[in-house]
């Protein structure tokens, strides 16, 4: 059986540190697009922490949220594509091929998470970012859009790595950089279709919601909280 | 009618074509200009790339789109109008049939380069064109744009022979009656016609099956260009209502075209006694029964919306109400209905200029409706922490500007290519037993009548 690679957040455990967004930045050569693009509402942040309050000042409780591409079984922004830059792996991932990307932005406006990035400029770095890039991934050019792919360039190298020792992956094997960074053990990846990985568990747990499952979309990440957003408002 | 007065109608209708003043050089320059102005921000857009514009995330489209759907919508003037009054046999169609197949046909060329000049790279336009590449990979049948590419690209060809054919006669005229370069190119181009019995019967038919079949053909275009938006799950998009509601849109903005289009020609042209009074009236009585239907359209999707009360659409729906879009929505409401309402429905108040107003208001309306229906709820979709917003920035609004103006320029062009107002339509209208003699010809040389 094909891998189903999900992942869970621990909204309880996330403490806000954003060391996830800059492992991000620094794994998948995201572009830091600089400070007057970024007021325009075009910084590219792959992972993003959404940061909520609840209450009056001074009795603030803040609460924070990563958020990334929920890699959606039913994909909003996979049909929409013309040239099927978006497109849906064999390991359910939702794809974005860059080089058969022309830009419409069909995607981006469908996909109802908004964690879809274009490049309206070449890609730029600040210095001396530009002399990091990964060599595992590739830089993408103006004009084309661009999303997390749960660190494909990790799973892909773990993948071979176990087919060349004759052996299967182990759970937890795989940590794209968000999960890798995350110092509070808030994120977890795995395999879906493994009942026993630590993903599978957290996905069936109580305390486990998804966003915006109303639509239909199949997200594969889990968000748990304490008590359900439900019962908080009930409350 | 005698034959002078046959030759005067040729004469006054041809003049255009055979001879250019001085104004029309210098409006062709001015337009122009505005054109060559708009070419070169479209370059400079994709040298330094989207970015120009003023999309962002989350609003990823603006006024690029918008022109797109606008002018798409304004296309349906032509074709559709003249195919439907040719099929009731409205005689009073006859000078205005051309005016309006030429719109549609500009309207499509324009319409049809916005999503091209929306692309990130637009270089890469042509893997829309399902071919056998070296990729191995067709274009996605699944999307909403590759049935564009296919719809949009389909009327634009039938419209064009639309427009085409009932030419045929009148360039035969001027091969007739000119000398030299134009004798050479018209003869080539009225393709052998010699006006006898038999092709005046194969060019009645092959109109009456054009009109016939181009009614689908325009309604399944602007359903389509309305699927772009509804097929994706957004807030106030995702709407059963919009195929049918962008057709009632693209026809209410089609007839307002005409009637500036037309009154323009007629002022420009001193073509004052073939476009009368009673050509405005009756395209503002149809303008008057689509702005009706557009404003039911409207009531309907904003009152479901309303009273269905779901978080998501809500937002959407209040920023246009009340919130940050509410101005350009309470303007549409005056443009497209509160204007033309009193001009086109009381008697005192209809005249041309009456009519011209309205339908400048109705152009205007009808552009901001397509920026409303893209723009509010991409600025507000499901997540409330991605909320935007977006304001255009300079090179979007030379490229609108510069869109308008080469609609004006093809069509100061084309009116020097081919008479604007059909002139055997019109002999054929001043004399209705011409057309009875060429049928019994026809039912003669059928057999049906020895």
């Amino acid at each position: 059986m094909p891998h189903h690679w999900g992942m869970a957040v621990d909204l309880d455990r996330c403490t806000g540190c954003e060391a996830c967004v800059v492992a991000c930045h620094a794994e998948n050569n995201i572009a830091t697009v600089g400070d007057s693009e970024a007021a325009r509402g075009r910084a590219m942040h792959w992972i993003r922490v959404e940061r909520y309050w609840e209450g009056e000042f001074p009795e603030v409780k803040v609460k924070f949220r990563p958020v990334f591409c929920q890699q959606c079984d039913n994909a909003p922004c996979e049909p929409v594509c013309p040239t099927y830059a978006s497109a849906h792996s064999e390991e359910g991932l939702n794809a974005q091929i860059y080089n058969r990307c022309i830009g419409t932005r069909y995607c981006a406006n469908a996909c109802t998470y908004n964690v879809r990035f274009f490049n309206f400029y070449p890609p730029a770095w600040e210095k001396p970012l530009h002399l990091q890039l990964n060599p595992d991934v590739s830089v993408r050019e103006g004009g084309v859009m661009e999303k997390c792919t749960f660190c494909v360039q990790r799973i892909n190298a773990a993948e071979v790595a176990a087919g060349m020792q004759k052996r299967t992956l182990m759970d937890g094997e795989i940590q794209p950089a968000c999960v890798q960074s995350c110092t509070a053990n808030a994120l977890v990846f795995g395999d879906l279709n493994d009942p026993e990985s630590a993903v599978s568990k957290l996905a069936e747990s109580p305390r486990g919601t998804k966003l915006l499952e109303e639509l239909g979309t199949k997200p594969k990440v889990t968000y748990l909280l304490k008590e359900s957003w439900h019962e908080s408002r009930g409350a | 009618m005698s034959r002078a007065a046959h030759n005067s109608l040729a004469d006054d209708l041809l003049r255009p074509v055979l001879h250019s003043s001085r104004a029309f050089y210098i409006t062709a320059a001015i337009l122009g200009t505005i054109v060559l102005c708009g070419l070169s921000t479209w370059f400079y857009q994709i040298y330094y790339g989207i970015g120009v514009t003023g999309d962002n995330w989350p609003v990823f489209w603006g006024f690029h789109e918008t022109n797109f759907v606008f002018w798409i919508g304004i296309s349906h003037a032509g074709t559709l109008i003249s195919a439907i009054l040719r099929i009731v046999n409205a005689t009073w169609r006859r000078p205005v049939t051309r005016c309006a197949e030429v719109i549609t046909a500009f309207a499509l060329m324009i319409g049809a380069m916005f999503p091209l000049i929306h692309l990130g790279r637009p270089w890469l336009a042509w893997w829309l064109i399902p071919y056998p590449s070296e990729r191995g990979l067709w274009p996605n049948y699944r999307s909403p744009l590759v049935w564009d590419f296919f719809a949009i690209n389909t009327y634009l060809l039938s419209s064009l022979l639309f427009l085409a054919l009932p030419a045929i006669p009148d360039m035969a005229l001027i091969r007739d009656r000119t000398k030299g370069w134009r004798r050479t190119l018209y003869g080539k181009l009225s393709l052998g016609w010699q006006g006898t019995p038999k092709q005046w019967h194969r060019l009645e038919s092959a109109m009456h099956l054009m009109a016939l079949a181009i009614i689908p053909i325009a309604v399944s275009v602007h359903t389509i260009v309305s699927f772009d938006f509804s097929m994706a799950v957004v807030p106030m998009w995702h709407s059963t209502i919009f195929g049918p509601y962008f057709v009632a849109g693209a026809i209410f903005s089609g007839i307002a075209a005409l009637n500036i289009v037309m009154a323009v020609i007629r002022k420009l042209l001193h073509l004052e006694k073939y476009l009368q009074p009673v050509h405005f009236q009756n395209l503002g009585k149809l303008m008057l029964a689509m702005s009706l239907l557009w404003g039911y359209f409207v009531f309907n999707e904003r009152l479901v919306t309303w009273y269905g009360n779901t978080t998501h659409e809500m937002t959407a729906l209040w920023s246009t109400q009340m919130g940050r879009y509410s101005p350009l929505f309470w303007t549409m409401v005056f443009c497209n209905f509160i204007l033309p309402f009193p001009l086109l429905t009381i008697k005192r108040l209809r005249s041309i200029t009456s009519t011209v107003v309205a339908s400048c208001g109705v152009v205007v309306g009808m552009w901001i409706e397509r920026f409303l229906i893209i723009v509010p709820s991409l600025s507000y979709k499901s997540m409330p922490y991605s909320w935007g917003s977006y304001m255009p920035r300079w090179p979007e609004i030379v490229i609108l500007a510069s869109s308008f103006a080469a609609m004006g320029l093809l069509y100061l062009l084309f009116s020097k290519f081919i008479p604007i107002i059909s002139i055997w339509e019109m002999k054929v209208g001043e004399h209705p037993e011409i057309q009875i003699a060429a049928q019994v010809q026809e039912a003669e040389a059928a057999g049906e009548l020895t």
